[in-house]
């Protein structure tokens, strides 16, 4: 089975051949949707779960995600625009003050590998703008990373600013200061320890 | 090689419960150790406690240096922490950290300044942070030009060009080491620092990793590190490196290490 292949190239590390078998698959008449939930989207769950569990690391999933994305880029084109392709909007960023942006980049990459569209403010990002780009872009899920106890105070504040808005969005934190605790406080939706966790997360968030 | 033992950070679990149920003991037996171990400097760090920073940094200084004779790595990028830390710590202190982010910079420079502090200068700004020698190379010029300007001279500078991990970039290893050198060589009399376990982040066997490239570092010039002192093999490895790298007249530190027993592993 064809998508199966994809799926492994994708495990493999391979983007020359996942884009050789997806083009294949298209040429063939294969349904779009299948490759990318089933081909992809669900190799990307694989190597998430693998990472989570200690057996691959952060420079394969880093070539995973390439890999697969090779693959997505092809796919786009015969959808009627981005939309068609995306399971929801995330809203990311580093709080402000906060300039970290490596495990940020990691959940980016995470969600774009599990069908989500990803917009990146990057890092030191203040409420104002997290508030301004939920509005614009119609987000679901607004994602703040902060990776130290200076700036986890910025995400308090961010989270009350997104609920004085009244924007419809489920906000989500991590980092490595960041706990569970502090994400029950400061009136989080969510909270995860690892790039996968918040894949997870945002599947039980937004029900897709 | 000027060790800070970085043990005393409140990041980790034994020593964040020990602040919070004030006991003394623990972090008393924690600073002797990394003494006895070879540190020069004990790293302390309250980070984690939201708004007590400034109250447990300064217990945490007045604790080490009941136990130990030995001046403090005050950690906190909060200038008013650092001002709580400093009014209670004896001798010279070095500060960790000052970087070009123009916040902590324009309010720590004030409370360094004509200071005879040692200075670990960040190379961080508000644009980010540094991924090539070059944009590092631009934050160190500026850093130690301001803070040479400002009564901190140039031997009492650490530059800590900014380990960050060779997992998400096959190039931040040699871009980290190429600063190094070119830091050490820019600016004569200055030292260089780092906490370099970050460079190992997202990889399996961490430890063998941080010990390579602390090897290689030593090479480029590197002499001062932010590390666990207790860790003996780590240790071993720079005592070896630095005779290698020709700053161990006639092998004397190398020959000490070996009858003291370290590098008995």
């Amino acid at each position: 089975m064809a998508i199966q292949d994809i799926y492994q190239a994708i495990l493999g590390f391979d983007e020359e051949k996942v884009k050789q078998l997806t083009r294949a698959e298209i040429d063939a008449g294969t349904d779009i949707d299948s490759i990318l939930n089933e081909g992809m989207i669900a190799a990307m769950d694989e190597v998430g779960k693998q990472f989570s569990e200690g057996i691959l690391f952060v420079p394969e999933m880093l070539m995973a995600a390439q890999a697969m994305k090779g693959g997505l880029a092809m796919l786009k084109p015969l959808l009627t625009g981005d939309a068609a392709l995306s399971k929801g909007t995330i809203v990311i960023g580093t709080v402000k003050g906060d300039l970290h942006d490596i495990g940020k980049n990691l959940v980016s990459m995470m969600m774009e590998g599990a069908g989500y569209t990803v917009v990146d403010l990057g890092p030191d990002v203040d409420a104002e703008k997290f508030v301004r780009a939920a509005k614009e872009h119609n987000a679901d899920v607004v994602a703040l990373s902060a990776l130290l106890t200076t700036t986890m105070p910025a995400m308090e504040a961010t989270i009350a600013a997104l609920k004085e808005a009244a924007l419809p969005v489920k906000t989500i934190i991590g980092g490595a200061p960041v706990t569970q605790a502090f994400a029950d406080q400061i009136s989080a939706d969510g909270y995860s320890d690892d790039a996968p966790g918040g894949v997870q997360l945002v599947r039980t968030l937004i029900g897709k | 090689m000027i060790i800070v033992g970085e043990l005393i950070n409140a990041s980790r679990k034994a020593i964040g419960t020990a602040i919070e149920s004030r006991d003394a003991e623990a972090i008393r037996k924690t600073a002797s150790d990394e003494l006895e171990a070879g540190a020069d400097y004990i790293d302390v760090n309250a980070g984690i406690f939201v708004g007590k920073e400034p109250e447990y940094l300064t217990w945490l200084v007045q604790n080490v240096q009941e136990s130990v004779d030995a001046p403090c790595a005050i950690d906190s990028p909060d200038p008013e922490a650092i001002q709580a830390a400093l009014a209670v710590h004896k001798g010279v202190p070095m500060i960790n950290s000052i970087s070009l982010e123009k916040e902590r910079y324009e309010k720590l420079l004030p409370v360094i300044a004509g200071t005879d502090f040692r200075v670990i200068a960040l190379c961080m700004s508000d644009e980010g942070m540094p991924e090539t020698t070059d944009q590092r190379m631009a934050i160190a010029d500026k850093l130690v030009n301001g803070l040479v300007q400002n009564g901190i001279p140039l031997a009492h500078i650490y530059v800590d060009p900014l380990v960050q991990p060779v997992a998400t970039n096959s190039r931040f290893g040699v871009e980290f080491l190429d600063a190094v050198e070119r830091i050490m060589t820019t600016f004569e009399g200055i030292h260089t620092m780092c906490g370099l376990s970050n460079i190992s982040y997202g990889l399996p066997a961490r430890k063998f990793m941080n010990q390579a490239f602390m090897v290689m570092a030593v090479a480029r010039g590197l002499d001062g590190a932010i590390i666990n002192p207790l860790d003996a093999r780590m240790m071993a490895n720079i005592v070896a490196a630095e005779a290698l790298a020709g700053r161990d007249s006639f092998c004397m530190n190398y020959l000490k290490a070996f009858r003291a027993g370290k590098f008995e592993l």
